[in-house]
Parts: C-alpha cells; structure tokens; sequence
C-alpha cells in the first residue's frame, strides 16, 4: 500500500527528480561535506569572537604593545628580525595547504599512493608549524618572562629620558609611542632561605652581587638589546628601589625616567608593565589555533592511514573523506590569515 | 568536476603563488611603513592597515574559493556559509567603537582625578 501511493506520487511529479523523497543531495554535497562547511561556519564566528575580543581590548588602552617589537627573534639570529619568523610560519602552513589541496586532487583520480605521498607532506607541514609555534612560546615565556597575566611588553605614552645608575639623566631618551621590554633580574640564589621575601633592599646582596646574578642581567640584555648598554653591567641582587630602576619582587626591572612631555613633565616614573589582557589574548588565540592544528595533524595521520588500507576505495566516492579533511585543514590555514593580520601585522 | 585534472593542478600552483606574493608584500608594506627598511620613512598608519586589510582579505578569498572549491559548488551552499559571515562587519564596527569608548572614559575619570588634587592645594 504505502510503496503504491510512493509509485503514484512520482510518476504524478513527473519534471520533479526526488527533491522531497530523499533521492537526490541537497546543494549537491553529501551529508558529511555540507555538515563540515556548517561546522567551519561555527568555528569562524568563535574565532571571530576571539579577535574581536583582541581588537576592543586593543583599542581600550593607550599603551598596547607594537607587534614588530614583541614578535622580533629569529632562531639562531637573535632579536631585531621584526615579522621575519611569523612569515616564515606563514609560508609554512601556506605550503601544507598547498600539499594539501593536490592530495585531495589525487584522491579525485583515485590515485592512492599520489594521496598517501601527498598528505604525508601535509602533515610534516603542520607538526613543523606547530614546532614553529612551540619555538615561539618558548622564547616569549623563558626568555622575554611574558606570562598569561604578565605583560612585560608595554609603549610609553609620553616621551622621556631614563636614568642612569647614579639617579641622573642618562644620555638616553625615547619619544612617546615607544616599545619596550622589562627585563628580569635573577637573584634566586641571593633569596633569603625558608622563602621570607619582603620589599625590602638585601644590603649585603647589592654590595656583593654572586657572578650567577649578573651573569644573568648581562644575558638578558644580550638577549633583547633594547637599550640594555645603558645598565653598563649593573646588575640587580634583590628587589627594591634603585637610583636607576625600580625591581620587583618578581625580579622584574622597571627602569626609571624622567618624564619629558605632557602634564606629568618633569616627574621621575618608573616603566609599568604592558597592559595585563595581552599575554592572555595572544596565547589563548594562538594556542586555540595551535590546537586546531594539532587535531588536524591528527586526523590527518588516521585518514592517511585509512586510505593506506584501502578502506576509501570501497566507498566509490572519490576519496571525500580526503576532501573532508582538506576543507578542515584550509579553514586553519584560513584563521591563520586572520591570526597573522590582528595579531602581527596591525 | 567542473574542470579536469591537469587544469586543477595548474590552478592550485597559481593561487599558492598569489597567496605567498601577497603575504611578502603585506609584511613588506608593515615593515617598510613602519620605518625598518629605509630609516626614518614611515607611511600613514591608515593606508598600510588599508593594505594589510585588504591583502587579509583577498587571501581569504582565494583559500575558500579555489582551494576549498567552493567557487564550484551549488550556489545555495555558498550562499549559506558565506552570508552569514556578513554579521560580523557590524560585530567589528560596534565592538571596536566600545573598545574606543572604553578608552576616552578611563582618560576623562584620570583627568577629573588630576583636576580634583589640584583644586584642593
């Protein structure tokens, strides 16, 4: 009864193919490839979410960071390579989706092992990526001591002169909308024991700094170069307040100046930290990115192996699955794009 | 497959192209505007994030359109990923202008703060 009345009804349809009786794809798109499209829709609008909770942060404060400044080291090279290293990342996703998008080519011609070779390109591109980014991390959590709520990359908002080790205005001076970076002092082992730390200046620690604390200070500035000649090997044995800084419990050098421009002219100031939302916004988005990554290396390797196995070609659907993967890797190389221009490039 | 395979390969090698040329001159442009390349020559901030901007957006372009294909599916599908997308041009504009907003109130509190001291010497 119920298969004559379906009988009826296309025969009655007549021009009509299926459209309502499941016979044919909507959009022309199996159920898996336009369910990925809908999920990438969702996942653009939380990274979109997150950059523009970057952007407002960004424009509510007058002392954010200038990225050539902050992103600047190059392994091996050291500091003053502004952008060079991201790009370098850049073209490294680029070139996946590239390996990626002639896989998904291959696997259109059922060509097996043009997929295999293919994809395992792909992958070896987004684990070096990912090894970038570790790299990355590394240098701005070891040796610049940015911390999800510590900021030590800041802008002087008015213009200045710093001071020198006896308190007086040294020959070095920055104009307003400069960069810089606090620096940090070790003196673990000039930390009294049982972990009594206070404000105050350790005396006999400042006379005799140990060689492993200002050997530290010397690295440090080595390390960044921004302006460190000026600390001319003074060195830092505990927190406290300086002629010349201001150091932290923390160990972190606030650098003293006398300011040159605007109302406060005149007053002596010491550099704040950066504002506290940066650390937090950069490694929250660019880990959620790295993470994508990361699953998508992943979910690669086990669709690589499945076509190794064969297991697509029993499908007869010229290797969607490798299809479905690519729209995925392309969508991350995609927020890439918008990483590397909010975060790097403005 | 709206083309064959050949003409496929050669379009992918073509856009990969175009997406790393655009990258190196956006960078270029950010390092050049911001006085690293020739010393002490900067260009308006405006014209270099209009650039960048525009750059970022026409990579976004090709990756969706030529490399996720979607140039050449049904255009319902494109249609209905793509319009959506259009919500977050208002999404920016507000939340950035609250961002701003945000930034004149914390100067004006400082400034009746600074205005305050003074009044009471």
């Amino acid at each position: 009864m119920a298969t004559d009345t379906l009988d009826k009804k296309h025969t009655d349809t007549g021009t009509d193919n299926g459209s309502w009786e499941g016979a044919e794809y909507p959009f022309k798109v199996g159920y898996g490839k336009l369910m990925i499209w809908y999920f990438l829709l969702s996942d653009a609008f939380t990274f979109a979410g997150f950059l523009i909770a970057y952007g407002t942060l960004r424009f509510s404060t007058v002392s954010w960071p200038v990225p050539d400044f902050v992103f600047s080291t190059f392994p091996f090279l050291g500091p003053h390579h502004p952008l060079l290293f991201v790009t370098f990342m850049t073209f490294v996703l680029l070139f996946s989706s590239f390996t990626m998008i002639r896989a998904v080519q291959e696997g259109h011609r059922e060509n097996r092992k043009g997929v295999v070779i293919w994809m395992a390109l792909t992958i070896v591109g987004g684990a070096g990526f990912l090894g970038c980014q570790a790299w990355e991390w590394t240098t701005l959590i070891g040796e610049e001591h940015m911390s999800v709520t510590t900021s030590p990359f800041g802008r002087h908002t008015e213009a200045g002169i710093y001071l020198d080790a006896t308190g007086k205005e040294s020959s070095e001076t920055f104009e307003m909308g400069t960069s810089y970076l606090i620096h940090k002092a070790s003196f673990e082992s000039a930390k009294p024991a049982g972990g009594h730390e206070s404000g105050e200046v350790n005396e006999g620690g400042h006379e005799t700094p140990t060689g492993e604390a200002s050997h530290a200070a010397e690295g440090t500035a080595e390390s960044h170069g921004n302006g460190a000649e000026a600390h001319g090997g003074h060195s830092y044995a505990a927190p406290g307040d300086y002629p010349d800084a201001v150091v932290d419990e923390r160990g972190y050098i606030h650098r003293k100046y006398l300011v040159a421009s605007g109302t406060d002219s005149g007053v002596i100031k010491s550099e704040p930290f950066g504002p506290k939302a940066f650390g937090a916004l950069f490694f929250f988005i660019t880990g959620f990115h790295g993470f994508h990554v990361f699953s998508g290396v992943i979910f690669l390797t086990i669709i690589m192996i499945n076509v190794i196995s064969g297991i697509y070609v029993k499908r007869k659907n010229k290797n969607e699955m490798v299809e479905k993967i690519g729209l995925y890797w392309h969508f991350v190389d995609l927020v890439w794009v918008f990483v590397f221009l909010v975060f790097y490039l403005l | 497959m709206s083309h064959d395979y050949s003409v496929a390969k050669k379009i992918a090698l073509k856009t990969i192209l175009i997406l790393a040329v655009v990258t190196v001159i956006e960078v270029m442009v950010a390092l050049t505007g911001k006085g690293y390349i020739i010393q002490g020559h900067h260009w308006p901030k405006a014209l270099m994030n209009a650039i960048m901007i525009g750059g970022s957006l026409y990579k976004a372009y090709l990756i969706v359109f030529e490399f996720m294909h979607m140039k050449y599916e049904a255009r319902g599908l494109m249609m209905s990923v793509v319009l959506p997308i259009g919500l977050l041009i208002w999404a920016i504009i507000s939340f950035l202008y609250e961002g701003n907003a945000w930034k004149n109130n914390r100067l004006f509190v400082k400034e009746r703060e600074k205005m305050e001291v003074t009044s009471q010497q």
